[in-house]
């Protein structure tokens, strides 16, 4: 049990910048996710705070001391790769227990603590099989199971669910999520996919070519998006943006089509000026056909997921705009509609350097 | 999952076999059961006559105690050969696999002494370890060491050991290179998150995970050294001084072709391959159960 501290943690490969100073404290037990699009960094940030990779700048502390010039021995973490990265000559047993024996643990307490993780993971029937006997299910419980026997300061997960099938993935997420909550211990996740993101993460680290974009809860990053990249990147489908002006006034935006959609605040000081306008396309609804603070869609398709129906509709200037409403279908292709957003669902942007404007 | 291939003409796959089995019958078949027949014959020198003489070859080539000491040095040759060849190129291809500048370098040269010739190799050896001209000989001397091997029998069998070693290392070390590099580097990090150093991770990892290569390994190098070190013995040192560098496949070679007892030299040879075999055996049996194919 231990916190995390990255202090301006940088990391170059030559001339290039992987990482441009990431700064985060962990809290003790604290489940952090790092989450980003492949190549942003988030692995070698992972990777550097099991000491896998040197740090260029900066530095990282587990438990209050700085592990910067530390094997990976000795930072008193536990990882869990992508691909399980088991012992493929060991048994399950031995796979669990080879740190244990490293470390010069007495064999009856190494013979409980697998024992006992064995439980936790349901692996008891295969600890005498090798992984190569196991299926993809088995061998990432396998190596939960090598990472909790340590019982170290902090776990750290490298997308460790990627390599299995979406049903296998769900369930998995479930038993993370179970299982630290009963160990836990201060967690790093590494992961692409913002579903566990979501579902995981006490606070998410969004990372975007080797910047922090935001930090925070997953409620947060999902209603108060700090950047334009943020907006993307969670959400499904993900957020419409709109270019637009706000108005002379600063009480609405204006949008190239002639919409207007009033602000909830006026915002005189930023009269004039041009904005990125985001709406997220759960936050809008049919509204009557000559309502005036809304758009007017046509339909082009409709995708009917059971649960809810994702409308996408094009605006008269040829912007592509989605609503997604709860239930079954009640549009179809070439209608034409109406939709609103609701209270609160205005995003606003700097058009030029995409962060969020309060 | 295997997938049959069929041919649509009935003769194109004998066709394609054809070549190989033309090779095999004409270089091993042939001359094999010729050696078989030869063992069982007794021939004059001029080899007019033959006659049948049941097992009176193998007899007297058993009952011979210099066989046994030609037995000991190829014991002692094998072993040396096989051991020094791998370990070389296990420590050279572990110092390759890790991050060093002029890697690539490095591994091409390392594995050019596998293109010489035997003749040509031992040559280069002479030239180094030849007491009156060689570089290395010469300043053993010039530092008092009373080295000769053409007069002192261990010295020759190192030398030839070493020449030996040296020819197989190269072929070794490539396929030590590979077996390294198809170890996925996530293992290796995860044993060093688990706590282990680089001398454990290797003994209880890299180890265990190259032993399809190092048992494949043991038996061509054993074999390589039964067999394929006649023409480095024979250019170096012709099995002497004495019979100090005589292995068994040079006694055949000397006592047939040299001394022309056609019969014995083919009992010897059948001998040998009876040696080369059963070892094999013995390696399949018995070794290769410590081995994981994964």
């Amino acid at each position: 049990m231990a916190t995390v501290e990255i202090r301006n943690v940088r990391k170059s490969y030559g001339p290039v910048e992987a990482i441009k100073g990431i700064d985060i404290a962990i809290q003790d037990g604290e489940f952090l996710v790092l989450l980003g699009p492949s190549g942003c960094g988030k692995s070698t940030l992972l990777r550097m705070v099991a000491g896998l990779e040197g740090i260029t700048g900066g530095e990282i502390a587990i438990g209050g001391r700085v592990v910067n010039h530390l094997d990976p021995k000795d930072r008193d973490i536990a990882m869990v790769f992508q691909n399980y990265a088991l012992y493929p000559h060991m048994t399950v047993f031995d796979n669990m227990a080879y740190g244990l024996k490293i470390r010069g643990i007495p064999k009856a307490e190494i013979r409980a603590r697998v024992d006992k993780a064995a439980n936790i993971l349901e692996l008891g029937r295969f600890l005498d099989r090798r992984p190569s006997q196991l299926s993809g299910g088995q061998r990432q419980r396998v190596a939960m199971g090598r990472a909790i026997v340590r019982e170290p300061a902090a776990f750290l997960f490298d997308e460790p669910l990627s390599n299995l099938d979406a049903k296998l993935r769900t369930q998995m997420r479930v038993e993370i999520k179970r299982l630290q909550d009963r160990l836990g211990i201060t967690s790093l996740y590494v992961t692409h996919d913002q579903v566990e993101a979501m579902t995981l993460a006490d606070r998410i680290l969004v990372m975007n070519h080797g910047v922090a974009e935001q930090i925070g809860t997953p409620l947060e990053v999902y209603q108060r998006p700090a950047s334009l990249f943020v907006a993307g990147f969670i959400g499904s489908p993900p957020m419409n943006v709109l270019d637009g002006r706000i108005d002379d006034r600063g009480e609405a935006v204006l949008l190239p089509g002639g919409q207007r959609l009033a602000l909830p605040q006026a915002r005189p000081t930023d009269a004039g000026r041009p904005v990125k306008l985001g709406i997220r396309p759960e936050h809008m609804a049919v509204a009557a056909q000559d309502f005036s603070g809304g758009f007017s869609i046509e339909v082009e398709l409709v995708e009917a997921l059971g649960a809810d129906t994702v409308v996408y509709g094009r605006l008269p200037d040829g912007e592509s705009l989605l609503v997604r409403m709860a239930g079954i279908p009640t549009v179809r292709e070439r209608d034409r509609l109406t939709v609103a957003p609701q209270d609160g669902a205005l995003h606003l942007f700097d058009a030029v350097t995409g962060r969020r404007m309060e | 999952m295997q997938r049959r291939v069929t041919f649509d003409n009935r003769l194109l796959p004998y066709l394609l076999l054809a070549p190989q089995v033309a090779v095999t019958l004409v270089f091993f078949i042939w001359p094999a059961a010729n050696a078989i027949w030869q063992s069982v014959h007794l021939q004059d020198a001029f080899g007019i006559r033959s006659e049948f003489v049941w097992f009176e070859n193998f007899t007297n080539v058993l009952g011979d105690p210099n066989y046994l000491d030609t037995l000991k040095v190829t014991v002692v040759f094998s072993l040396a050969v096989t051991v020094l060849a791998m370990g070389l190129a296990l420590l050279l291809a572990v110092l390759a696999d890790s991050k060093i500048k002029g890697a690539r370098a490095y591994k091409t040269l390392l594995i050019w002494p596998y293109a010489l010739a035997p003749a040509v190799a031992a040559v280069l050896w002479m030239f180094i370890f030849n007491p009156d001209i060689g570089s290395f000989g010469r300043a053993l001397r010039a530092l008092g060491y009373d080295w000769d091997y053409r007069l002192n029998g261990g010295q020759a069998l190192t030398m030839v050991i070493m020449a030996a070693s040296w020819k197989q290392v190269s072929y070794n070390f490539i396929f030590f290179l590979a077996g390294l590099q198809a170890i996925p580097r996530s293992v290796m990090e995860a044993a060093s998150i688990d706590g282990a150093g680089p001398v454990r991770r290797f003994w209880t990892i890299t180890f265990p995970l190259l032993s399809p290569t190092t048992f494949f390994l043991l038996v061509v190098d054993m074999v390589y050294a039964f067999f394929e070190t006649f023409g480095t013995i024979h250019a170096l040192t012709q099995g002497g001084p004495g019979k100090a560098t005589e292995t068994l496949i040079f006694r055949v070679y000397q006592d047939g072709v040299v001394n022309n007892d056609l019969g014995g030299s083919s009992a010897q040879s059948v001998i040998l391959m009876v040696i080369v075999i059963a070892l094999t055996a013995v390696q399949f049996r018995f070794v290769e159960r410590k081995v994981h194919y994964s």
